[in-house]
């Protein structure tokens, strides 16, 4: 069974990484996985689409902890996109929209992106 | 205090793929017990952020080691227990984590302690030398109050 996915996909200048399924201490290292990737290209215009999110803990928060510092040294940002209500309490539990741009589409994060830049 | 029959009750060994196996158990049984899915779902989270706890501190992600899950419930509260005979871990060293030093520390622990916290109305801890230690966390299905406004 396949409990969770990573898609990324380009979108302009910004990195797109869709979240699928249950993000817990078990499949966080695949999020991790894909975030070194992103570094080691350079990528750090990112956009975590959480739309077919259906589960969050601790674990998998600490993945976005852990790099979004990084990112923002090298000018880019994380920002999330399409949280289920569900999801989002967990976000919210921990402060997180405090520190983090959180949109209700993935659209509006991308032109977030791009009028940073202008 | 006073005596809980024990509803249901399984083992699971000390690995992280195991983790959607008791978030499914615990999950069954607290629809059954009546909370909602809103409830139901803080405390499928607790019950994982105790186990990864376990699985982390406590047996240092050895995964052939056991992690006993039981229910205990009454007319209003549900509790569960939860087992493991690893290092026992202290939690009152966990202080509230404030996000922003753990932001490119790659410090992550005390993030599950705190959402525990949060999520069920108590949390408790037992550890007696010779004995298993033992996780215990509570929520009564009176509590209407929303967690947002703890």
């Amino acid at each position: 069974m396949i409990d969770f996915k990573i898609h990324q996909r380009e979108r302009e200048d910004v990195s797109v990484i869709e979240l699928k399924g249950y993000l817990d201490a078990h499949t966080a290292p695949d999020l991790e996985t894909a975030f070194q990737k992103l570094m080691t290209e350079n990528k750090f215009n990112i956009v975590v689409n959480c739309r077919d999110l259906s589960y969050i803990s601790s674990a998998g928060l600490g993945v976005f902890m852990a790099y979004v510092e990084d990112v923002r040294k090298n000018k880019g940002d994380i920002k999330l996109t399409n949280m289920t209500p569900k999801v989002y309490n967990v976000f919210d539990l921990l402060g997180f929209p405090i520190l983090y741009e959180i949109y209700k589409d993935e659209h509006e994060a991308v032109v977030k992106f791009h009028e940073a830049k202008k | 205090m006073e005596m809980k029959a024990v509803h249901r009750s399984k083992k699971f060994l000390s690995r992280t793929d195991n983790l959607l196996e008791v978030r499914d158990f615990v999950g069954e049984a607290a629809r059954a017990f009546g909370f909602s899915e809103e409830d139901a779902a803080n405390i499928i989270l607790a019950v994982d952020e105790a186990c990864t706890n376990i699985i982390k501190h406590a047996y240092q992600y050895a995964t052939d080691k056991e992690i006993e899950v039981t229910i205990h419930q009454d007319k209003r509260s549900f509790e569960i227990r939860i087992f493991d005979n690893g290092r026992s871990f202290d939690p009152s060293t966990i202080r509230q984590p404030d996000l922003k030093d753990h932001i490119g520390h790659r410090k992550r622990g005390g993030l599950g302690v705190y959402l525990m916290k949060k999520l069920m109305d108590k949390v408790e801890y037992n550890f007696h030398r010779g004995k298993r230690n033992e996780v215990r966390l509570t929520k009564y299905l009176s509590s209407t109050s929303t967690v947002a406004e703890r």
